[in-house]
């Protein structure tokens, strides 16, 4: 059973005095589906970078399985907000990547590859080079890249904010049929919110100045697309309203309330 | 004014009957010629004026053969050589030269260049020296070398070598430095260890830099080379177009910088081939 476990997390910029994340502390377990949503300046990014080992948090802990993270690592596969693919490779090899460094033999490594890329529905483009692929296309490369390496924890840093309204939908379907059938607990950070509900099993709320996490909700709405409800319906369904509405009712007080705050002390907006 | 404007505009939205139609398709659009037509007229134009001016005897042979004579002594020491070597053995020892210039450029200014590129204290260290020697001119000091390194292959190589090296460094370690950094974070929570980020990211990535940097080197080399063949050569394009200046075998001078400029010409298109073939994604993906 994989386990995730922050404990008290936070992060600092050098130079800043406030800090970008404050107290973070969730665990992320076997076929859960993690999302952390908030407004830009939350720390949305950090977090992932965190979790992903490519920066260091100023305080708390992060443990993937009773260790430590202390840097980047297989265990823990990023999908990114663009595309990085390496476009010296065509796709086959993109998603073979992290096998080849593994040192998995060719014959064995392509064939895990054709499967990844048959589960984002990409089979067939195996010897495609990356620049003639659509976004949406790109993404799902780099979400069988991701997984290639049989990763302990999936994390996606803002995935499908590239892409168009219709592609993001199919997008959110195929992560959650391959969450479904990889039963890899996924970590992923977005700022739609209708995007975080659907997704989430367990969703996290953050808000800005300082980076902090203002509430939790145990959602059910992926599983329920993982049963076989429809996404559409479930996107119209009321309680699937209303939590879009509670959330975005959450994030506005706490912005009012952190301008009545600014307000009070306008010496300290003069300064920023 | 504005109730006048708007009486006009209204006026020209409909059409005057006695104002010729054009219907869209018959609008047609002028293709421009492609860029090689303009070249080969510039140079045919080029051509033609030197057949002409000596043709017409408005300057002496001595000064400017015609483009037939030159062709003539062209085919003539292709065969039966100039200054006891054939244009072949000639073309070969330059060759020699800057193709051993550029491999011992290739296997060190491209190592360095990667590490100055990643690694802060060898960019501290060896940029400034780099830097310093870069912009003197190769005949600056071609003195000093034939000083320290004599009169023989070892001075004339070097000066090469010298010329190639900075621009191959330089633009390696941009090229190094300019690589996407998710690329790098991508490639680490794959888990690649610093070796592997090195060798199958860093190096791919910086590739079109260290191939405009040799395209750029293999220049300056080669027009160095002409100087590093004043050094009491015996064989070599250099050697060859000098000497036959201190005769006046103009002829010579004339056919001997046309093949250099033709072999400069065909190094340039072979790395543009060569840049095409091995970095296709070169702006077409970052």
């Amino acid at each position: 059973m994989t386990q995730l476990i922050l404990e008290h997390v936070a992060a600092r910029y050098p130079e800043s005095p406030q800090p970008v994340l404050q107290d973070i502390s969730f665990n992320l377990g076997s076929g859960e589906f993690c999302v952390a949503v908030g407004p830009s300046g939350s720390g949305k990014t950090t977090l992932l970078n965190l979790i992903a080992g490519f920066t260091m948090p100023s305080g708390g802990t992060i443990h993937l399985d009773d260790k430590p993270v202390t840097g980047p690592s297989a265990e823990r596969g990023v999908v990114f907000q663009d595309d990085v693919l390496l476009p010296w490779q065509n796709v086959l090899e993109n998603v073979a990547f992290g096998l080849k460094l593994a040192g998995v033999p060719r014959r064995q490594r392509d064939a895990r590859a054709q499967e990844l890329l048959s589960l984002v529905d990409l089979a067939g483009f195996e010897h495609r080079h990356v620049w003639q692929l659509s976004g949406g296309q790109k993404q799902r490369v780099g979400i069988a890249r991701a997984l290639a390496a049989k990763p302990r924890v999936l994390l996606l840093d803002e995935p499908f904010g590239a892409l168009d309204a219709f592609t993001r939908e199919q997008m959110q379907e195929l992560l959650l049929q391959v969450w479904r059938q990889t039963d890899t607990p996924v970590f992923l950070i977005t700022h739609d919110i209708e995007e975080a509900i659907f997704l989430a099993t367990e969703l996290v709320l953050l808000s800005p100045n300082p980076g902090r996490i203002i509430e939790r909700l145990t959602l059910d709405f992926s599983r329920r697309y993982a049963a076989g409800e429809s996404a559409r319906a479930l996107k119209s369904d009321r309680r699937f309203i209303e939590t879009r509405e509670h959330i975005l009712a959450r994030i506005f007080a706490a912005r009012d309330a952190e301008r009545r705050g600014n307000g009070a002390s306008s010496d300290r907006l003069t300064r920023q | 004014m504005t109730d006048t404007r708007h009486i006009r505009s209204e006026n020209n939205l409909h059409i005057d009957s006695s104002e010729p139609v054009v219907p869209v398709s018959v609008i047609k659009v002028k293709k421009p010629l492609p860029l090689s037509v303009w070249g080969f007229i510039s140079i045919g134009t080029l051509l033609l004026l030197w057949w002409g001016v000596t043709y017409l005897g408005f300057i002496d042979p001595l000064f400017l053969p015609s483009p037939w004579a030159v062709l003539k002594k062209f085919g003539q020491v292709a065969v039966s050589g100039y200054l006891d070597a054939t244009l072949w053995q000639h073309l070969w020892a330059s060759l020699q030269r800057i193709g051993i210039g550029l491999i011992a450029a290739l296997l060190t200014a491209i190592p360095l260049g990667i590490a100055i590129g990643r690694y802060r204290v060898v960019q501290g260290l060896f940029d400034p020296l780099i830097e310093f020697y870069r912009p003197i001119p190769p005949l600056a000091y071609l003195p000093l070398i034939v000083i320290w390194c004599g009169i023989g292959e070892l001075s004339k190589i070097l000066l090469i070598y010298l010329a190639i090296f900075a621009p191959i460094v330089i633009a390696t370690a941009n090229g190094v430095r300019s690589v996407d950094p998710a690329k790098i974070r991508a490639a680490q929570s794959l888990g690649a260890t610093t070796h592997q980020l090195t060798r199958y990211v860093i190096i791919p990535a910086a590739l079109p830099d260290i191939l405009t940097g040799i395209r750029i080197g293999l220049g300056v080399g080669w027009s160095t080379l002409v100087a590093a063949e004043l050094i009491a050569a015996t064989r070599g394009l250099g050697f060859m177009v000098q000497s036959a200046a201190q005769f006046l075998v103009t002829d010579v001078v004339i056919m001997g910088i046309l093949v250099i400029a033709i072999v400069a010409c065909i190094m340039e298109m072979g790395l543009r081939y060569i840049q095409r073939k091995w970095v296709p994604w070169h702006g077409r993906y970052n």
